[in-house]
């Protein structure tokens, strides 16, 4: 690029930052009924307006410091708050990003006739030039959102994640001397973690000489998983405690075979009915079908 | 990149058995004053004990120096176990488990490298060993570190 | 005995009788070189009083390294070679965990939740729990 055409650019910036600055009233009053302000901001027109009219000014000053094609441009800073909540807005009214990113497109049109009639209105010189200016700043603001919306979506994931972590692994005394652990969802190493030392607390609290590990509600099991699983059985196993995991589907047997993982030292069940009655077998309870004529055991 | 500030804790020597008793102790205050949960406690406790005991037998003795650290978001704890032994020839070789070149179960640097977040070792045959490992309070971007 | 106010008895291990069991509760820290002496005094004790059994108590145990670790495996692997049997009772759940991430899982190793509990096993040698709820409605 010469140095003239950058020139020119610097200049048109200027140009572009002066009719964001000129017509902001204008500019915010046709992005109140674009979809983006309008599905966000539903208190009142004015309130939408106001929005509007705080990201025309940012555009302003992005255009005129000239850095048109810098996501960094201090210029954004003021308003990076905003968009960070419109963007969250509409991802939790189910729009995806590649949606929210269209929406911020669709901001475009609406300025860019302003921008035609109010160059027309003047010299009318470097109308293209102009054009191609503003559809550069739009672009990094699409940029801007996308990155925001971005960072939000991590944000909310990490606190997702706390909170999963903080709900309580309920362990159930079934039996004096056996607990039970219904694993329930994706079991990842830190939840893993937590399972592993709730439960291995309780075998001290409630002197179980039985755990249960009920994988029933976990929906797949990888290697990492099946190690999480091992690791439980065998610190069970030096405190003095035997682990039983039960509710293996057909399914994760098959995977668990693929995957060419060893759980042969660990004992299985396929249901958690049939965990307790190994353990209550094990601590020398016998179980009566009081219906069935023989009465012996199970 | 986050900032992170460290602060000197100790520095204490590896001369004995008696002194492995000791790096145990200062760990365990260190770790409970950071706020380290009884089972991270615990990790690192038996982490400093194996390193300690790998400086004292194959090192010929050393030091550790511990600092706390804190990068804005979590507090932690840095151990430097450093020796002027005969250092370490085949690094890999020596973190794999079962490998032992003194008696025990080979159990020491691979193990002690599970039980901490962070893990780094600098040797060279005739140069001594400096063993690093730094682990932080729960709450700290350990899931991150583990997704690798 | 120059330890500090922070390391206690780190230095000697009783051995106890029990009937024909032995029983060492371990307590706080642990010296390698009263562990080596403890391995000793055990193998010594089995052979003088013809003890049977082997209780370890870990319950007061905050540490167990791999050094440990060996130790109570080899007490285990020496006593079963002079016919008696060890149990390592009362093992911390955070002692559990960092042992296993070590890799030492200690397979050879009988475990108890307390010592009373491991007492029992090397008493009732065959079979264990005396009692058995609902064994009269099955007569």
């Amino acid at each position: 690029m010469t140095e003239e055409s950058a020139t020119n650019r610097g200049a048109s910036a200027r140009v572009v930052g002066d009719f964001l600055q000129r017509r902001r009233e204008q500019i915010s009053q046709r992005w109140a009924d674009e979809t983006l302000f309008r599905t966000v901001f539903t208190v009142s027109r004015d309130e939408t307006v106001e929005a509007a009219g705080a990201l025309v000014e940012a555009l302003a000053v992005v255009a005129a410091t000239g850095r048109i094609e810098d996501v960094q441009a201090p210029g954004f800073a003021g308003v990076r708050e905003q968009l960070a909540r419109m963007a969250a807005s509409r991802a939790r009214a189910g729009a995806t990003p590649a949606r929210i990113a269209d929406e911020v497109a669709a901001l475009h049109p609406s300025i860019s006739e302003l921008l035609t009639a109010d160059l027309a209105e003047a010299d009318g010189e470097g109308t293209g030039a102009h054009q191609v200016t503003l559809a550069v700043l739009l672009g990094t603001l699409r940029l801007v959102v996308m990155e925001t919306a971005l960072s939000a979506g991590e944000d909310i994931i990490e606190r997702q994640r706390l909170q999963l972590l903080e709900v309580a692994i309920p362990v159930i005394k079934l039996w004096t001397g056996i607990v039970a652990v219904p694993l329930i969802g994706t079991l990842d190493s830190a939840r893993s973690q937590v399972v592993m030392e709730s439960l291995l607390e309780a075998v001290v609290t409630q002197q179980a000489r039985y755990a249960i590990l009920d994988i029933t509600g976990v929906p797949t099991v990888d290697s990492l998983v099946a190690q999480h699983l091992m690791k439980t059985v065998a610190a069970a196993r030096l405190m003095g405690a035997e682990c039983i995991v039960s509710g293996i589907r057909p399914a994760i047997a098959q995977t668990i075979v693929h995957l060419g993982i060893d759980l042969g030292s660990v004992v299985t069940r396929a249901s958690l009915a049939d965990a307790l009655a190994y353990a209550l077998h094990q601590l020398g309870a016998v179980i009566v079908d009081r219906a069935a004529t023989g009465g012996g055991p199970r | 990149m986050t900032e992170t500030s460290g602060r000197l804790a100790a520095c204490l020597p590896i001369r004995s058995d008696m002194d492995l008793a000791w790096v145990r102790q200062h760990v365990r205050q260190a770790a409970a004053e950071i706020g380290f949960g009884l089972v991270e406690q615990t990790k690192l406790i038996t982490a400093a004990s194996e390193l300690a005991r790998n400086t004292l037998v194959h090192g010929g003795g050393g030091q550790v120096e511990s600092v706390v650290l804190d990068n804005g978001r979590a507090r932690g704890l840095r151990l430097t176990f450093t020796d002027a032994g005969p250092g370490i020839a085949d690094v890999e070789r020596a973190l794999t488990d079962g490998y032992t070149s003194g008696g025990g179960l080979g159990l020491g640097l691979g193990g002690a490298r599970r039980l901490v977040h962070e893990f780094s070792i600098d040797t060279r045959p005739g140069h001594g060993t400096c063993v690093t490992v730094v682990c932080w309070a729960a709450g700290a971007p350990r899931p991150r570190k583990e997704a690798r | 005995m120059t330890g500090g106010p922070g390391i206690p008895d780190g230095t000697h291990v009783p051995v106890l009788m029990l009937g024909d069991v032995l029983l060492v509760t371990l307590q706080g820290e642990l010296h390698d070189k009263a562990a080596e002496q403890l391995q000793q005094d055990i193998a010594a004790a089995i052979t003088d009083r013809s003890a049977r059994g082997v209780v370890i108590d870990v319950s007061g145990v905050e540490i167990v390294d791999s050094f440990l670790g060996r130790v109570f495996a080899e007490i285990a692997a020496s006593t079963r070679l002079l016919a008696a049997e060890t149990v390592v009772a009362g093992m911390r759940p955070a002692v559990a965990i960092t042992l296993v991430e070590l890799g030492l899982t200690l397979p050879g190793l009988r475990t108890a939740l307390d010592a009373d509990e491991a007492l029992r096993m090397l008493t009732r040698a065959s079979g264990y729990l005396s009692h058995v709820p609902g064994r009269r409605e099955n007569a």
